[in-house]
């Protein structure tokens, strides 16, 4: 009771179905060209039109090339998706940021940053990282298509409303370990379904010292807990971040809106279902062995499962340390960790270094945004010296909907979300691992501790 | 696909995998589709262990082992773990499984289930065990579903439990509507509530 998740989930009640879900107004709606198009046309087919096109914003991110977006599209049925989206938001009356568009982007990248993504809001898209709006202080969530439907229909869903628990990281950090490896412990910890059933709040100072970026890679990585969604009140971070982006309030109304947020959190008599505490000093920088995000170990570690249908896919025995074990791809990018701060974290590291020679890097910004801030701090300067090339803004490796796949055995060091059997390529083989530790597997041509260099 | 549920009696077929997600229930490749074709997903449905790589029956899998059939669909804890895709149910409805039991389901999925009248039945750890059980020693195995009164029994050995299901999904499932049909008629409430929350 009285947790910051009450607050706005119960400010967003339309009415309480007896003995059924909660009928829950939705702010903004995402969609991408995947999840969609069936519920565009299940409007159609019951003949309606959206009720608030205004609060929707559409967007093609998972099968867009990352080379030569401005030629269209190569394969057919790529092409078909996302021209669906583009004839679907024309025809409802709905914001749509095509390819090539300085907008355009991953949806869970562009959210936050144009400022669509605010404090105290309720958001939804058909896709499961949609928990990554959570980080501005906000209730946000995946949908499947069905429920993109019903928001489409009448800017409502229906839910029933989860139980809250809060995770704290308290203490500081330690050298060389990020907001990913937080995640990627917490999910050693939990297992991938510890937090089914809840909505998260992660708190405690490790928590309130990341930056904004930071907490958008932790609140994206929830649902790989199992948890519905997760989120961090919002602070003078929150603000400062939000302050002058598109869509952020302007002037009076912002200082009226910092007022109103400054009251969005937790209350000190606050009672959630389950409470957490963990220790930022005991975490490490992270890696992965298996086949789902919480086969995960320190990187000094060694596989602490014993064999198992996961082991044989990847190749790994058990007891195995995976340090200087050869990889053959580095993937840097997704709705995890396509954010300027991760390409800040990867130049950081690969400056003064070279790419090792047999291992293809995959630099793929989450948006133009992000690939126009790295130009003007001149990372893609170091980055080129350094032998890697930066390529066009989407989903790209992280699920290789587009021309963006692994090779059947090979191994990946990846900054993305799943390393499930497949996730990558047919056969692909995925560590995930932090932006800093990809970059030390990139120009080594290991895994590789990032503290080495640090 | 909008059909009516009451009682469901079947035979089924086990896959005793602990966390099967939704990327083995329906992989990427199969997120193109524009249409909403149930077949078309049920004849993709855990595409990657149907098939070798060079696009031959594996004939190790339990979808291809002709001693198992039915309308109900057996799997491990935590059942469909992973991405939010719908096309997963979709999959699975296209298939031809009208329920699926396990003893841990999900979140997203298990709604993702429920709207596409694909009835999740959550058991015991106990429950599942002893039906694994009974299914290997007899394929023929068949279990009743009871929508009405929430019930789900192991017809080999009587073992009968309780489940949850929500009164309006189970309005629903016994009815064949969906939510929007729901939502449809709440127009008023919702402008009402735009106008409070200004």
């Amino acid at each position: 009771m009285n947790t910051l998740f009450d607050k706005i989930w119960d400010s967003h009640v339309v009415s309480l179905i007896p003995d059924g879900p909660t009928q829950l107004y939705i702010d903004r709606l995402y969609c991408h060209e995947v999840t969609s198009p069936q519920a565009f046309d299940g409007l159609r087919a019951r003949g309606i039109k959206c009720f608030r096109p205004e609060k929707i914003f559409c967007m093609p991110d998972h099968n867009t090339p990352t080379h030569d977006q401005d030629k269209p599209i190569e394969d057919p049925v790529s092409k078909r998706q996302v021209d669906s989206l583009e004839r679907n938001a024309k025809e409802f009356g709905l914001s749509y940021y095509g390819m090539m568009d300085p907008r355009n982007g991953i949806i869970h990248v562009v959210g936050p940053e144009r400022g669509l993504s605010l404090p105290g809001m309720t958001i939804v898209c058909g896709d499961s990282h949609t928990s990554t709006h959570g980080a501005v202080g906000a209730v946000a969530f995946g949908i499947g298509t069905g429920e993109v439907e019903m928001v489409l229909a009448s800017q409502c869903i229906l839910q029933q409303k989860p139980k809250s628990m809060r995770i704290s990281i308290d203490g500081k950090l330690g050298k060389g370990v990020t907001a990913k490896d937080i995640a990627l412990y917490l999910m050693m910890k939990l297992t991938t379904s510890g937090a089914t059933g809840y909505f998260v709040e992660y708190a405690g100072e490790a928590v309130r010292n990341l930056s904004m970026e930071g907490r958008l890679t932790l609140s994206n990585l929830s649902i790989e807990m199992g948890a519905r969604g997760g989120f961090i009140a919002p602070d003078e971070v929150t603000f400062e971040y939000l302050k002058g982006r598109e869509f952020a309030p302007k002037g009076e109304e912002w200082d009226k809106a910092v007022e109103y947020w400054k009251t969005l959190k937790s209350g000190d008599d606050a009672v959630f279902d389950k409470e957490l505490h963990f220790d930022a000093a005991d975490i490490a920088p992270m890696i992965t062995y298996g086949t789902n995000p919480g086969m995960g170990m320190p990187i000094d570690g060694k596989i602490p499962v014993p064999p198992c249908k996961a082991l044989d896919y990847m190749g790994f025995t058990s007891g195995q340390s995976l340090i200087g074990h050869k990889i053959d791809y580095v993937f840097l990018g997704a709705c995890t960790n396509g954010r300027i701060e991760d390409f800040r974290a990867f130049a950081s590291l690969v400056k003064g270094h070279k790419k090792a020679p047999g291992v293809t890097a995959w630099l793929v910004p989450g948006s133009w945004m992000v690939d126009a801030q790295i130009r003007e701090e001149g990372l893609d300067k170091v980055l080129e010296e350094a032998g890697f090339e930066i390529r066009q803004p989407g989903c790209s490796a992280c699920l290789a909907m587009n021309d963006d796949k692994i090779p059947a055995g090979k191994y990946s060091v990846s900054t993305s979300n799943r390393n499930f059997e497949g996730r990558q390529g047919p056969g692909s083989r995925t560590l995930l691992a932090s932006p800093l530790t990809a970059a030390a597997a990139a120009i080594t041509g290991e895994v590789t501790d990032p503290r080495k260099f640090l | 696909m909008k059909q009516k549920f009451d009682i469901i009696e079947s035979s089924c077929i086990p896959l005793p995998l602990e966390n099967v997600d939704t990327d083995q229930i329906i992989p990427a490749r199969f997120l193109k589709a524009v249409t909403r074709d149930e077949k078309f997903f049920g004849e993709n449905l855990f595409r990657d262990w149907r098939y070798n790589a060079d696009g031959s029956l594996n004939k190790d899998f339990v979808l291809n082992d002709p001693r198992y059939s039915g309308e109900i669909l057996v799997a491990g804890k935590n059942f469909g773990s992973g991405s939010s895709r719908e096309h997963a149910a979709w999959a699975i409805a296209g298939y031809g499984f009208r329920v699926v039991i396990s003893s841990y389901f999900a979140d997203i999925h298990r709604n993702n289930e429920l709207n596409n009248f694909v009835l999740p039945v959550v058991v015991s750890e106990k429950f599942l065990a002893e039906l694994f059980d009974s299914i290997a020693k007899d394929p023929a195995t068949r279990v009743r579903v009871d929508v009405g009164a929430k019930t789900v029994t192991n017809l080999a050995t009587g073992s009968c439990e309780s489940f949850p299901l929500g009164e309006y999904k189970q309005y629903c499932l016994m009815n064949a509507l969906d939510d929007i049909d729901y939502l449809l008629q709440q127009k008023s409430k919702i402008e009402e509530y735009e106008k409070k929350s200004k």
